[in-house]
């Protein structure tokens, strides 16, 4: 990896030198050549197809790119399929993914060979959040309530809702477990729009949806957020519901729940494609965020905007692999065939 | 439908075969869910059925009712004909070209085997003049180039020469 | 009442000239789409979705709509005409439309096509009209069991209905569940059926067997019997439309009863695809020429296609007061709604107004527009039909290999397409049903998940099916219409008797 690494900079150093002695064009001129792909790993409708739609409207309307971005949902094998094909896509510099978790829990749960370090690290967008809900009608009105009517009950009588199986919700779901000490019944939906629905309808007693998919039933004050699963409370100090903002939401671990969980809503290319490219698709994303429709996009879904590239970027999502290799392995997730 | 005569002179495979051969194809199909059910496991956990619960019983259905099939269709005296010879040419006729046209494109793209496929199969069975053939086949490409790729902006699989062409 | 006074003000922003433009733009977009097979009215509704942002939500959303519209139209044109359904809703229409294209009455199936289409569509948006907080509460009342009963019964009431041999009836429809059973199980997340290829992952999609055992089969048992298309003779008659709304009147119920069938599995929401089937089961039973169903009786042709579109429809509700998408083309448009600032959502119809009630102006608006765009050009589809085989065969085979290709950009579905066609030839031939094959790999995957689903929440107990008057109520209608031959035969019994002496 590091080797590589030296060797593009040592190619574009060269490049670079080429370009500027004849004098053609400033270094980092590089643009794609064909409609660029986008690739998302889950079905269409979800957070990651939903951004991915968003930045493609985006580099439309403000005419960032001289190609077209063209969005592919590949969603089978949880995701597999989309990863496979960007791996099976060596040097192509037209062909861009969007991750979710499955990146890290894909390869694990299933054992579908691949891993991200089959592809380049191009930038971090943000990190999704994740909040406990409850149904607002329930009696539940803080996490210690709730925590004490799960630790009251029988082991599997409280039933979580969550998106797909042996991925981030369920992760939660298992660490919460191990925090209480009691056993709750995970039942894995399709969507996370309708995990939320589910919930309003009672059929499920909490989620950990995304502030996305269920900030409109909490407006609507079918739902109650209870904690937050991040290190600080979110930054957004506009109501929402009633007098209640996302930044009202208090931390998990502020509540004696020590969970935190976020989700990488971040950018790879395949493997080997020149330095150049990646610079661009770094500058692209840095103008895409730069817009106010991706403020909005982040305001609505109560994002964490932090941004990153390059060894910074690497190195994070080096770290978040280890930790859901550790997280699965507890909860006994690894696949075994 | 056809209903090829029942005279035992023409030449054809017997219906009675095909139907055997069908029953243990589907036979084998199903041994093959029933296997593949039994890696991920069968049983009924405590949360319910497991990943191969339903499988394996559908597999079993799919042998169950396909043995029955088969000894059915020995049983039963059946001297009709599946179809003439003639018939399943004409079918392989186009079979046949299109196996190689599936196999061709991951290869040579989806628009030069198209083109191919249109033109081969006019001049062959059709019989049409060039200035037609090439029309049809050709134009039909150029159609579905803009349709697909400009207008709905999905990437259809491309070889060697549009690379060529830069397209 | 409020409602009507809200729709009339929704009327007054959609009618603009610019809007009604967006809006034949919208059908005769979709009606392409809705034709070619693979491409869905996702792939339209995705791929301007950005184009529409310079646009005010509510043209938009027309726009988006409209397309939506012409895609449920068109995939009854190929359904009809070669017997391959562009849409999975459409696979129904294929059981009548297409013998009747090949007695050389194209024009007047697709014209019943049609025209049932827009009466679907019409009943359930004066459904949305006038019930659509009703019909949101009710749609929150449906966990997994009452999904699993829904699609029960929608199973039931398609079995069961063939003359061929029991045994191969139910060979096909299990041979289609261990279909659908491939790739990732969503319960577990555990893989089953690959056996390691990374190519069967995905599973086999329900498009890829459509158009193999449809559409090539078809194709290849037309070179059987010689080079050329049955309705190949039929005349191009201008007047066939007015002469085929002379004869709808007559099916009045058949149209009723499929339009209560497609807006309940809209909002249930089961989708339009088990709508179709559903409706096209029940109608056989129900008519007097129940026996002549799959020949080419017209009654065929209006049952699914009223009741797909009443449930592509009315699926539209649960997405705007839920934000829970029906299908993924009202998947694609929530994500529009988001990117435009709107929040479907309770709230929606509050706070959205005007976006609300112009949208569902814009589905009146937009079917009776779609109605008159798609009838213009009966005729002309109709007149395909005679163009050479030698000619149309291979155009037909490389959409179809495109389509396949398109539904998961894969090449290796084409492959599979070929397999799926090659097979279903010889399943024709030896008289195994293709329906309950397709039903199985629609239904298979979502009826187990929503089965697992209940039975995670009920902790293994079955019982959960019976556990409230809702699903009890599903479920026994489902076991109802399963054995309703046999009921039906006992009822005969016992009465004949009777009625001798």
């Amino acid at each position: 990896m590091i080797d590589s690494l030296r060797f593009r900079a040592l190619a574009f150093a060269v490049s670079a030198a080429m370009v500027a002695s004849l004098g053609v064009a400033p270094a980092g001129a590089w643009e794609p050549t064909r409609n660029v792909e986008f690739i998302v790993p889950a079905g269409t409708g979800g957070g990651a197809d939903q951004m991915a739609r968003m930045i493609q409207g985006i580099v439309a309307k403000h005419n960032l790119m001289k190609q077209t971005m063209v969005v592919i949902n590949k969603a089978g094998g949880a995701g597999g399929e989309g990863f496979l094909d960007v791996k099976g896509a060596k040097a192509n510099p037209n062909k861009l993914v969007i991750t979710l978790s499955n990146l890290f829990t894909t390869p694990l749960a299933t054992g579908i060979p691949f891993s991200w370090k089959d592809m380049t690290p191009v930038a971090m967008l943000a990190l999704d959040e994740f909040v406990l809900w409850v149904n607002a009608d329930s009696p539940y009105k803080t996490v210690q309530e709730y925590v004490a009517a799960i630790k009251a009950a029988p082991d599997g009588q409280f039933k979580m809702g969550g998106t797909g199986s042996k991925q981030e919700d369920q992760i939660i779901t298992v660490a919460l477990e191990k925090a209480i000490g009691k056993k709750m019944t995970y039942v894995p939906y399709k969507g996370g729009g309708e995990v939320a629905v589910q919930l309003v309808g009672k059929h499920i007693d909490s989620t950990v949806n995304n502030p996305i998919e269920a900030v409109a039933q909490w407006r609507a004050g079918k739902l109650r957020p209870l904690c937050v699963f991040d290190s600080k409370t979110l930054p957004y100090p506009d109501k929402i519901a009633g007098d209640k903002s996302w930044a009202d939401i208090p931390t998990c671990k502020s509540q004696g729940l020590d969970i935190e969980y976020v989700m990488l809503r971040g950018v790879f290319m395949p493997a080997g494609v020149p330095k150049e490219a990646v610079d661009y698709y770094v500058e692209l994303f840095k103008k895409v965020r730069a817009t106010p429709e991706w403020a909005q996009l982040m305001k609505d879904g109560a994002f964490n905007t932090s941004f990153m590239t390059g060894a910074d970027y690497a190195k994070w999502v080096e770290n978040e692999d280890k930790r859901h290799r550790d997280l699965m392995k507890e909860a006994g997730f690894l696949a075994t065939n | 439908m056809s209903n090829p005569p029942d005279d035992p002179d023409s030449v054809g495979p017997r219906q009675r075969h095909v139907e055997l051969g069908v029953a243990a194809f589907m036979v084998v199909l199903g041994a093959i869910t029933i296997f593949g059910s039994l890696k991920v496991g069968i049983g009924w956990g405590a949360e319910g059925p497991k990943s191969g619960f339903f499988p394996f019983w559908i597999g079993l259905l799919i042998v169950g009712t396909s043995v029955f099939n088969f000894v059915w269709a020995y049983i039963t005296p059946n001297r009709k004909l599946f179809a003439e010879w003639g018939q399943i040419n004409q079918v392989l006729k186009i079979v046949w070209p299109m196996a190689i046209y599936v196999a061709a494109v991951p290869w040579l793209g989806i628009y030069v085997s198209s083109a191919l496929l249109i033109i081969g199969f006019m001049r062959w069975l059709g019989h049409y003049g060039w200035p037609l053939t090439l029309g049809v086949g050709l134009g039909l490409q150029v159609i579905i180039y803009v349709t697909f790729e400009k207008w709905f902006l999905l990437s259809l699989p491309k070889g060697p020469l549009e690379d060529l062409l830069g397209l | 009442m409020e409602s009507i006074g809200d729709l009339l003000n929704g009327f007054a922003v959609v009618l603009s000239w610019q809007n009604l433009l967006y809006m034949v733009i919208g059908i005769v977009l979709g009606v392409i789409i809705g034709v070619l097979p693979g491409l869905g009215g996702a792939n339209g509704v995705a791929i301007l979705l950005p184009l529409t942002f310079s646009m005010s939500p509510t043209s938009a959303i027309i726009l988006l709509s409209c397309i939506y519209w012409g895609a449920l139209f068109g995939g009854a044109i190929t359904s009809i005409l070669f017997n391959i359904p562009g849409e999975p809703w459409s696979v129904a229409t294929t059981f009548d439309g297409h013998p009747m294209a090949q007695k050389g009455q194209a024009g007047e199936a697709l014209t019943a096509a049609f025209t049932s289409s827009f009466v679907g569509a019409l009943f359930a948006v004066i459904v949305i009209t006038l019930a659509a907080p009703l019909v949101a509460s009710f749609a929150l009342q449906f966990g997994p069991a009452e999904k699993f009963s829904v699609f029960f019964l929608a199973f039931c009431s398609f079995v069961g209905m063939g003359k061929e041999p029991p045994t191969k009836t139910i060979a096909a429809m299990m041979l289609g569940f261990a279909l659908a059973a491939v790739g990732t199980d969503t319960v577990t997340g555990q893989l089953r059926l690959t056996f390691g290829s990374t190519e069967l992952l995905g599973g086999f999609d329900f498009l890829i067997a459509v158009i193999g055992l449809f559409g090539i089969g078809e194709i290849l048992l037309t070179m059987e019997e010689g080079l050329s298309f049955k309705g190949k003779a039929a005349g191009i008659n201008p007047a066939v439309v007015l002469q085929t709304w002379k004869e709808l009147p007559r099916y009045w119920m058949t149209s009723l009863r499929s339009c209560l069938i497609g807006c309940w599995m809209g909002i249930t929401p089961a989708g339009a695809t088990p709508a179709s089937f559903m409706s096209y089961g029940i109608a056989k039973r129900a008519s007097k020429n129940g026996d002549k169903f799959g020949t080419g009786e017209i009654e065929g042709v209006i049952a699914p296609e009223t009741a797909a579109h009443a449930a592509g429809t009315s699926a539209l509700l649960p997405m705007l007061s839920l934000g829970v998408p029906g299908s993924p083309t009202a998947a694609v448009l929530l994500g529009g709604l988001l990117i435009w600032g709107l929040q479907p959502g309770p709230l929606l119809f509050v706070e959205q107004k005007e976006f609300v009630w112009g949208l569902i102006a814009s589905m009146y608006l937009g079917n009776i527009v779609g109605l008159v765009v798609v009838l213009t050009m009966v005729p002309f589809f109709a007149a395909i039909l005679r163009v050479p085989f030698a000619i149309i065969a291979p155009v037909i085979l490389v959409i179809c290999a495109i389509g396949a290709y398109t539904v998961h950009n894969n090449s290796f579905d084409v492959v599979m397409m070929l397999v799926f066609g090659v097979a279903g030839y010889f399943l024709k031939k030896c008289n195994y049903p293709m329906a309950p094959l397709v039903l199985a790999i629609v239904l298979g995957d979502k009826a187990e998940e929503a089965f697992r689903q209940s039975l995670l929440i009920s902790q293994g107990s079955l019982g959960v099916f019976w556990s409230s008057g809702l699903v009890a109520t599903i479920m026994s209608l489902g076991l109802i219409a399963l054995f309703w031959p046999f009921l039906s035969n006992l009822y005969g019994r016992i009465l004949t008797p009777a009625f001798r002496k």
